[in-house]
């Protein structure tokens, strides 16, 4: 009788404590921009595949890896000359050519005629119905692999983050805990790490070994773990350690280890989350960094679909090939963003600076 | 003969302070300087002084929050009916001995884990010892808050505490304090953030908490109003010693040492026609007369069991 | 009989929050009279700092005054634009905030940090004139002439205590508001700022608005004195009178939980529950729940209303059955 009361009240304390968290989360106008990238880019992650399963994706042609999909047009063949500027054309693009059939500028070829017909694959195609984003150089839908991008980016970045984030706040509170030698070891290697750079740290372990996501979620993982966060944690583990609560649970005679992981511990724990959603951004910035200087062994990410899209020389070439670079762009931004941004909300709720009563 | 509950004689608690950013030099601050007092059973010390003066010092070094510089610490030992030694205790003795004394501290927002639910709390102290098992914890969680008047208990234990009033936080604070029972409680300003309609409540449940379940009490505050509300002696503590240690009525009436004149003189009386007499002592003087002759003698007994440090105040009285 | 300098009518104020209106001020009125010391007593949260800071009109930005008026010297506050209240403000009525002790510049000297506040109200005194000035007010309060040329952190709390006192008496107000000037003090220190704010208004002749919870600093600090309740003046009058003669059971709960070292050592009672919730509207008399004599007679449903009992000792109607 008295339990189910107590239940009850435990799930409306619970209820209430979320609602009241939410409407400061809610406060926060950057953050809600930040969550609604972030589910956003879920959503993407999640749809594609649904799209498949339902079969309403053909894998053939919608496989962000291996799909195929040949888009035909008809071109008709003008000429025009080969160097710029002529007395007549600044470049290539003033050549003439007829406003409803594509023109294809060809250097004219043995067997094709000024004036012929001439069908032809396009690759990379435009955006269309079929294709939101248009298709990559190899025929297949940027816009799968946007989403594919996102599945990378998702599993990396919370990978990286939650290792990250436990090796970080355990070695921090053991720092604060134990102080001495423990806690001056700890405080060179995070020092050592710091003064590393990440980034050529990883291009040198790329060079010995294959990098899968896992693998760098795992080395982005253990970097952030070690480096500065583990100062941050331990200050505020030292801050925890001082308040009247651990001195009243030492003097019931609880031990270190207990006082450590169920007093410290939980009360630092906001703060490592907010690192862990920081901590997400930097791991996607890096894998589009690493895959963009090809230095991933992965299929397909966002890094992965500006690399291509620089490798096959669509990078320089203005705006024409927007949907190449555009979308994987603004991706890898976004969400890093994104995550950035719910940390400053959820800081927010952590840290009011200035809480209304 | 009154049987003590704890014996302190000569408590020393020195701290070791940097001179200065560029300085190697360091300074001690005796915090706490050479004090001896004893509680006896049932009855509450009440350990007043002004900031600073080194009360939370001692009641830290008490609890074995902080190591002792120097003197005796000596408890009450139940099984040997005896007091007994607190420094060399193995770490399972010392564990046991730890049911005996606790400490309520000044802040009810600071000294509850804001992490944890009410419940887990007050289940702590039983947790770390073993005591009983699952359902007789959870009994005497309940017991325990219906003591301390948080009724009805199912409507506290699942809470947190920011979801309590700062009076509720300190019934709690005390119910986790009393669960095991202890014999000693140190209690550092306990009321002293809190409202007053509020404050004599929470006195009253610690006064009545003492009748019943024999507990002692060192009761520190900077409030003397306070203190003879809630004790039977007072110690009157300056720049880490204890000046004058007497019977709550008789330090009141009869105060001999410049410094607890000076004290009982600054407490605001809430009475409008009462004329508050002046009584100014020049600070430097005391501390440096203090210092030049405290540690060397015994306190003396003026009679009435009211003793007085006995360095030469003659030419400030 | 002399008149009134400060007159506060039916004041309402609120602060809009994500939880609801928390309405701050209800209803209050006093008035302070020229070279009285006026009290302000309640516990913690019961809106005093709120009343202070609508006298200034220095509220928060989710303040609203809702109605009421505020008059010194007959001069309306309420509304007035911010370049009018500049003028009013410390040399009309100032204020020592509550922790204001930690509110000085770290970086800047004390006697600078005055000076400047000077200069904003009489730009066309000189620079010896002012340190004039500061060194008379530093000798008022018992600091010496040399703190002038401190920086905070070298004063000890009484000092930077007394200096904030002087900060507010630089621009020679008529009236003082004191918000708790002694709550992180000493108890030593605390009596000897408390004789130093007497003095120095006594010599002045200033009105003093002292605002405290505690009720035995109140009850030397204060001729005339105002108790609240959750947002609401209780009961107010000359204090000799309220202490004799308290007619609000809130006041009279108040005095019997304070404990004193003179007198006899007697039981003191405890006041059950806690103060309401301002968020909520409370109907009538809000001390209702915890008040320990209620009686029949008592309607805390009816509106309430400040009832003159004695000569100007007004109580709030709700508990008047009770003496
Ligand atoms: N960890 C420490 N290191 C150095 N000095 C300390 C330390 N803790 C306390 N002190 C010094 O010891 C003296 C006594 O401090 P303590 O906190 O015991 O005073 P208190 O009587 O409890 O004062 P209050 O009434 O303000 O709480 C002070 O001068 C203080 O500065
Ligand atoms: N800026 C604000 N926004 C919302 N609510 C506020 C704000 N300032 C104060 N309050 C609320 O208004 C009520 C009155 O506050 P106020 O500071 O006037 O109390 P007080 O009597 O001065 O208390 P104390 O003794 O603690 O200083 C409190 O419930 C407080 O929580
Ligand atoms: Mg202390
Ligand atoms: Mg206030």
């Amino acid at each position: 009788m008295n339990e189910n009361l107590e239940q009850d009240l435990q799930k409306q304390l619970r209820k209430e404590a979320i609602r009241r968290n939410w409407n400061l989360f809610r406060q926060s106008k950057l953050g809600m921009i930040g969550l609604y990238i972030v589910i956003f880019f879920l959503f993407l992650a999640l749809l594609q595949p649904l799209l498949f399963v339902t079969g309403i994706w053909n894998k053939g042609v919608y496989d962000p890896v291996v799909g195929y999909e040949a888009i035909k047009d008809t071109f008709l063949v003008v000429e025009c000359p080969k160097e710029y500027p002529t007395e007549k054309y600044e470049s290539m693009k003033d050549c003439p050519g007829d406003g409803e059939i594509n023109v294809k500028r060809l250097y004219l070829a043995p067997g094709v005629e000024v004036g012929d017909y001439y069908e032809a694959f396009i690759q990379p195609a435009p955006p269309s119905s079929r294709h939101l984003l248009g298709t990559d150089s190899l025929g297949r839908d940027v816009f799968s692999q946007i989403m594919e991008g996102s599945q990378v980016a998702f599993v990396l970045g919370f990978l990286s983050a939650t290792l990250g984030v436990g090796i970080s706040t355990i070695l921090g509170t053991i720092a604060a805990f134990f102080g001495g030698r423990v806690d001056a070891y700890l405080m060179r290697q995070s020092d050592l790490i710091l003064m590393l750079p990440s980034l050529p740290l990883l291009f040198i372990i790329s060079a010995f070994a294959e990098l899968k996501v896992w693998h760098l979620a795992i080395v982005l993982g253990v970097l952030g773990g070690l480096g500065g966060s583990v100062i941050t944690i331990k200050s505020q583990a030292l801050q925890v350690k001082v308040k009247p609560f651990v001195d009243s649970a030492r003097i019931t005679g609880g031990s270190r280890w207990r006082i450590m992981f169920s007093h410290v511990l939980p009360n630092v724990a906001p703060l490592a989350l907010l690192f862990m959603v920081f901590s997400v951004t930097g791991a996607i910035a890096s894998e589009s960094v690493l895959s963009f200087l090809g230095l991933l062994n992965i299929d397909m990410s966002w890094g992965i679909m500006i690399y291509l899209s620089q490798t096959d020389g669509f990078i320089f070439s203005g705006l024409e090939f927007w949907w190449l670079i555009l979308p994987a762009g603004l991706a890898v931004t976004l969400l890093a963003g994104g995550f950035y941004l719910v940390g400053r909300g959820l800081d927010d709720v952590f840290n009011p600076r200035l809480r209304k009563r | 003969m009154k049987k003590n509950v704890i014996e302190v004689t000569n408590l020393e608690k020195y701290y070791e302070v940097s001179g200065g950013f560029f300085s190697r030099k360091k300074d001690i601050v005796k915090a706490v300087d050479d004090i001896s007092f004893e509680i006896p059973f049932g009855e509450s010390l009440g350990l007043v002084g002004q900031s600073g003066c080194g009360k939370t010092t001692t009641a830290r070094a008490l609890c074995l929050l902080d190591p002792k510089t120097g003197g005796d610490v000596k408890f009450y030992n139940n099984e040997t009916q005896d007091m007994e030694n607190i420094d060399n205790l193995e770490d399972e003795e010392l564990k046991k001995f730890r049911r005996n004394i606790q400490m309520i501290f000044q802040d009810p927002y600071e000294s509850l884990n804001p992490r944890w639910t009410i419940k887990d709390i007050i289940l702590e102290p039983l947790n770390i010892h073993n005591i009983g098992d699952l359902q007789d914890r959870e009994e005497a969680v309940v017991e325990i808050l219906k003591t301390v008047g948080l009724t009805p208990a199912s409507n506290y234990l699942p809470r947190y505490p920011h979801e309590l009033s700062g009076g509720q936080r300190q019934r709690v604070s005390i119910a986790r304090t009393l669960i095991m029972k202890p014999k000693f409680v140190v209690c550092d300003e306990p009321t002293s953030m809190l409202d007053v309609s509020i404050r004599i409540s929470i006195m009253d449940l610690m006064l009545n908490l003492a009748k019943d379940l024999e507990v002692s009490y060192l009761y520190i505050t900077h409030d003397l109003a306070v203190a003879r509300y809630m004790c039977n002696r007072i110690a009157v503590m300056f720049n880490g010693k204890i000046v004058e240690i007497a019977e709550t009525e008789e330090l009141l009436n009869n105060p001999i040492h410049p410094y607890t004149k000076r004290l009982i003189s600054s407490i605001p009386v809430p009475d409008p026609s009462y004329d508050r007499k002046v009584y100014d002592v020049n600070y430097d003087e005391l501390d440096a007369i203090i210092a030049k002759h405290g540690t060397d003698n015994p306190m003396v007994d003026m009679g009435n069991e009211h003793y007085i440090a006995t360095h030469d105040v003659k030419g400030l009285i | 009989m002399s008149k009134e300098v400060l007159s506060v009518k039916n004041l309402n104020m609120h602060y809009e929050t994500l939880s609801g209106d928390v309405h701050a001020v209800k209803d209050v009125s006093f008035s302070v009279k020229e070279g009285e010391s006026f009290g302000l007593v309640g516990e913690s949260g019961c809106g005093k700092t709120s009343v202070a800071m609508s006298l200034l009109q220095l509220q928060a930005d989710n303040a609203k005054i809702s109605s009421g008026s505020i008059q010194l010297d007959g001069v309306e506050l309420v509304g007035m634009n911010e370049s009018e209240l500049r003028k009013v403000r410390w040399d009309g009525i100032s204020i020592v905030f509550q922790g204001a002790m930690n509110a000085w510049n770290p970086v800047v000297k004390v006697g600078e940090q005055i000076r400047e506040a000077i200069r904003e109200h009489y730009p066309e005194k000189s620079k010896a004139e002012n340190t004039e000035k500061i060194e008379s007010l530093f000798k008022m309060v018992g600091l010496d002439a040399s703190v002038i040329d401190r920086f905070p952190h070298e004063l000890s709390g009484g000092m930077k205590q007394r200096a904030i006192i002087a900060l507010a008496l630089s621009c020679d107000p008529k009236v003082v508001i004191a918000d708790e000037p002694t709550t992180a003090l000493d108890v030593v220190i605390q009596d000897q700022i408390l004789k130093e704010i007497k003095k120095v208004q006594e010599l002045l002749g200033l009105s003093l608005i002292y605002i405290s919870h505690d009720i035995a600093v109140i009850a030397e600090m204060t001729n005339r004195m105002a108790v609240m309740y959750a947002g609401r003046v209780v009961e107010s009058g000359p204090t000799a009178e309220i202490f004799a003669n308290p007619r609000h059971s809130y006041t009279k709960a108040l005095l019997e939980s304070t404990p004193s070292v003179v007198g006899d050592r007697v039981k003191l009672n405890s006041l059950e529950g806690e103060p309401p919730s301002l968020i909520d509207e409370i109907p009538g008399c809000s001390f209702a729940p915890r008040c320990p004599n209620k009686t029949t007679t008592c309607k805390p449903e009816l509106d309430m209303k400040l009832v003159e009992v004695g000569p100007e000792h007004y109580v709030d109607i709700c508990s008047k059955e009770s003496h």
